[in-house]
């Protein structure tokens, strides 16, 4: 793995996704779904055209939550499926930070299954990227909570039993403002789907299919898979709730990708906090005053 | 006035009125400018089920429920065969005569019998003013003054339910505290009012308060008895005091959320009980490894597993030691009185921010859930704020900067997010100086080894702040009795009652738990007599850890695991139990049960 020294290299003029390269150099395996993920969020980051101190990356762990070491801003590496939960609690902290979460579908849509749906239902001004594919990479090659029926892994050696997971269904049904589904070999697509996401004022939802290039057969053979099987929404309403999750629980030979909702209607979460209009949290004033404590005495009296 | 010490009780089923009937009591009492000390014995049901109140009013100062039980208000039918034994000699009961038609068996007590339908104009029967009827007989026989009741009776219904119900009550009231003077004996204790008057409030109350005091700025929680109090009085205050106050899906979720909080800048806190801090295990080691400076609170409860939601012990100290895995830099700290537990989080905020490492209170229904008075002006509403080396604007380093920089002390200066140049990202697998995991890099042992002693390091810091326990009373005791966190008051009272019984005694308490200084705590161990661990749990948890700390080996040990918090005398008896026998346990009977 290849390291720099972390030093500052301030953004001169309009920042690009070079700005927004990190130190190491990702250690994923030739090819993964993974790098188009990062490129695309390098090109959003700083498509928004704040410096890298104004973000704030979070993961959880996995083959993919390792991005946040990948990319110029703070980071989190946090707990295997808790990264929507930190994030959550640091964008209240700090609503001002562009708030993104990265990871997998074993730790957004397994062990953070939890969090997932409530996360969606706070609709908390976030960004989150899953790069699902479909199964546990690091732990080499399990069956995941998106992996197909009949998909022999090494965890269902007589082939997986159980159903799988549909993200998109799942976020419009919980409560997400935004969700979209994305494939990591269309970058540019991507990106503005990420961008989009971001300036979003409320839960983002974007599901990156990310194919693996070990645990599935080989570069060539999950690449077609996915290449004659994704193809983008037409003629979609995204602002109606019905007719998306109708796109998103089609079943059939296609995979359908783009944005399958946007509600700019519902105010978020940390918008609708009262608390948050003197700005952020963490720039106040430590403690209460002596007033505002002898109020709370005068109650108990 | 002479010295008192005076305890009533109030009995019931949940939805009687039983917290009304003595929070108004205890409030009264606190307006009179007395000490009060009450403890509510309760079941984990809404309605249903029995409880039991007791409010312990002392000229002293006081910090547990006490050993008798004076005046006992008898809802219902129940509670009258329940504790009419549990009456002191020479005291009272209140009961409905409309319920009891057989009159209680006891000729060395006063029997107040009242009936609710001739005192009362309650068409509906339903008997929503027989706490204000017992309250108002109860006042009477100890010589308060009725418009005290009078005007709890407006404040807590006036706006809520409007003046005919205040009415009603106040009419109820009045009649019950006539009827008394009519038909009943006073108590030679007749309590008068002093200056100034106090303040009342339970453990989690002061605890939440002392957050804010500290500064919390995020509080997340998910209900569990007996934490909730803190999500409580948080909650309400929330708008008022800036602080953001989140209810989660689960502890994990709550911990998760304080990490991201304290990451970004804040104080941050959450309380729960045994359960919920199992949840919260993994990422309490997450904040010890990135170095994020949290305050979980855990009011333990009766375990194991949901156990007794609405009962105490000290059960959770090794879960509490050995909260996540591998080893990491912590802090716990167990609060020895309710007042105690709003100075203890300030003081535990100021030194993880300073190590920034997860600091835990463990403490425990007894004292989370009991209620004292206290003298306002002794809140210290501003506390020190000590945030330690925190970077918050650019130019504080030169051009390069290491979140994890190796240093003498482990500290390492602590960047948040939003600050230009100081990028770098924290990372639950262990990284190196700048961020960078090593456990990718084919796990470089001396990386690893440096970033874990500059880790460590800083327990050697955090040690020498902790002060030690100190001995309280003669140095020259006949025997030493050794407790933590929520049983000082107890302890302390039974010393007093040993003292008085010729048994000298002295006390020694704990109330940082970890780090413990070896030397220094043996320094004041190896002051102590005959050695008696107090502890209200089985297996001697602490005794345990304090054995394996300091190898320090007690004589002998006195525990309590049924659920109710030791009573002085339960601790005095043992003592001298264990004095005069052999045998090296002693284990209480519980004489009220509920």
């Amino acid at each position: 793995m290849a390291r720099r020294a972390r030093k500052e290299r301030p953004i001169q003029g309009a920042p690009t996704a070079r700005d927004f390269r990190g130190d190491v150099s990702p250690d994923w395996c030739a090819g993964c779904g993974d790098f188009g993920v990062l490129n695309a969020l390098q090109s959003a980051y700083a498509k928004l055209g704040r410096g890298n101190h104004d973000h704030l990356t979070v993961s959880g762990i996995g083959c993919s939550s390792n991005l946040p070491g990948y990319i110029r801003t703070y980071g989190m590496h946090t707990l295997h499926g808790r990264a929507l939960a930190v994030a959550t609690g640091a964008k209240f902290a700090n609503h001002e930070l562009n708030v993104v979460v990265t990871g997998g579908d074993g730790d957004g849509y397994g062990i953070g299954g939890n969090h997932f749906i409530h996360t969606m239902r706070k609709n908390i001004d976030l960004l989150y990227i899953v790069m699902n594919n479909e199964t546990y990479g690091l732990t080499v090659g399990q069956a995941s909570p998106t992996t197909i029926v009949g998909e022999q892994t090494k965890s269902t050696p007589f082939g997986n039993l159980e159903t799988p997971l549909n993200p998109v269904a799942m976020a419009i049904v919980a409560g997400a403002t935004y969700v979209a589904r994305a494939y990591s070999s269309d970058g540019p697509k991507l990106a503005e789907l990420m961008y989009n996401g971001m300036q979003h004022k409320g839960f983002a939802f974007i599901d990156v299919i990310s194919p693996c290039v070990t645990w599935k057969g080989g570069a060539r053979v999950i690449f077609d898979y996915w290449k004659e099987r994704v193809q983008y929404l037409e003629d979609h309403d995204t602002s109606d709730r019905s007719a998306a999750l109708e796109q998103a629980v089609k079943t059939g030979h296609e995979t359908q990708l783009g944005l399958f909702y946007h509600d700019t209607s519902r105010q978020s979460l940390n918008d609708m906090e009262p608390v948050l209009e003197n700005g952020p949290i963490a720039h106040q004033p430590l403690g209460i005053s002596k007033e505002q404590g002898d109020a709370i005495i005068e109650k108990m009296m | 006035m002479a010295k008192y010490d005076f305890a009533i009780a109030v009995g019931g089923a949940p939805g009687q009125g039983i917290e009304t009937a003595g929070k108004s009591i205890s409030q009264i009492f606190a307006r009179y400018g007395l000490n009060v000390f009450t403890y509510t014995a309760y079941q984990s049901l809404i309605r249903g089920g029995h409880s039991f109140l007791t409010i312990r009013i002392s000229s002293e100062p006081i910090a547990n429920h006490g050993d008798k039980i004076d005046l006992i208000i008898a809802l219902d039918r129940d509670s009258v065969e329940k504790h009419l034994p549990h009456v002191s000699p020479g005291g009272a009961l209140i009961y409905n005569s409309d319920d009891v038609k057989q009159e209680p068996e006891r000729d060395d007590i006063q029997l107040c019998p009242i009936s609710y339908k001739e005192l009362t104009n309650d068409p509906d029967r339903k008997r929503l003013m027989l706490n204000v009827c017992a309250s108002s007989v109860a006042l009477q026989l100890v010589g308060v003054d009725l418009s005290m009741l009078e005007d709890i009776i407006i404040r807590a219904f006036l706006k809520r339910k409007g003046q005919a119900v205040v009415d009603a009550n106040v009419a109820a009231a009045q009649a019950s505290y006539n009827y008394a003077a009519e038909h009943f004996t006073p108590f030679d204790v007749q309590f008068e009012k002093q200056d100034p008057p106090l303040a009342f409030g339970s453990g989690n109350m002061l605890m939440a308060m002392g957050g804010a005091a500290a500064g919390v700025k995020f509080y997340a929680a998910y209900p569990m008895s007996p934490s909730t109090g803190v999500l409580h009085w948080m909650a309400p205050n929330a708008r008022d005091l800036g602080i953001i106050v989140r209810q989660c899906e689960d502890e994990i979720s709550v911990v998760n959320m304080v990490i991201g909080a304290a990451h970004a800048g804040c104080r941050a806190m959450c309380a729960t009980s045994g359960g919920g801090f199992a949840l919260m295990s993994e990422a309490i080691g997450s904040a010890g490894m990135m170095e994020i400076p949290i305050v979980v609170v855990n009011v333990q409860r009766g375990g194991p597993s949901t156990g007794l939601p609405t009962k105490t012990e000290q059960g959770d100290l090794w879960q509490v030691l050995g909260a996540s895995q591998g080893d990491f830099p912590k802090i716990i700290v167990s609060p020895t009185s309710i007042m105690d537990g709003f100075n203890t989080i300030p003081e535990l905020f100021n030194l993880v921010d300073k190590f920034q490492c997860p600091g835990m209170v463990l403490t425990d229904l007894s004292l989370a859930e009991g209620h004292t008075t206290f003298l306002p002006d002794s809140i210290n509403w501003q506390p020190k704020i000590d945030r330690g080396e925190l970077i918050t604007e650019p130019g504080q380093t030169n051009g390069e900067y290491l979140r994890y920089q190796i240093t003498d002390s482990g500290i390492s200066p602590r960047a948040i997010p939003g600050t230009p140049g100081h990028m770098h990202v924290v990372a639950t697998d262990d990284h190196d100086e700048d961020g960078g995991l090593i456990s990718d890099e084919f796990t470089n042992p001396h990386k690893r080894r440096d970033i874990m002693e500059k880790r460590q390091r800083k327990m050697e810091g955090i040690t020498e702040l902790l002060p030690p326990p100190t001995l309280e009373g003669p140095e020259d005791a006949e025997v030493t009795l050794i407790g933590w966190g929520s049983t000082h008051g107890v302890i302390s009272e039974a010393v007093q009652l040993l003292t008085e019984a010729g048994i000298a005694a002295n006390h020694i308490h704990f109330k940082w738990l970890y780090p413990m200084d070896e030397d220094a705590v043996n320094e004041v161990l190896s002051k102590s007599a005959h050695a008696i661990i107090v502890e209200c749990n089985y297996t001697g948890q602490f005794a345990r850890f304090l054995r394996g700390e300091t190898g320090f080996k007690a004589d002998g040990h006195i525990r309590k695991y049924d659920g109710e918090p030791f009573m002085p005398h339960h601790v005095a008896d043992g003592t001298r139990e264990l004095l005069n026998s052999k045998t090296d346990l002693y284990v209480p009977y519980q004489e009220i049960v509920v």
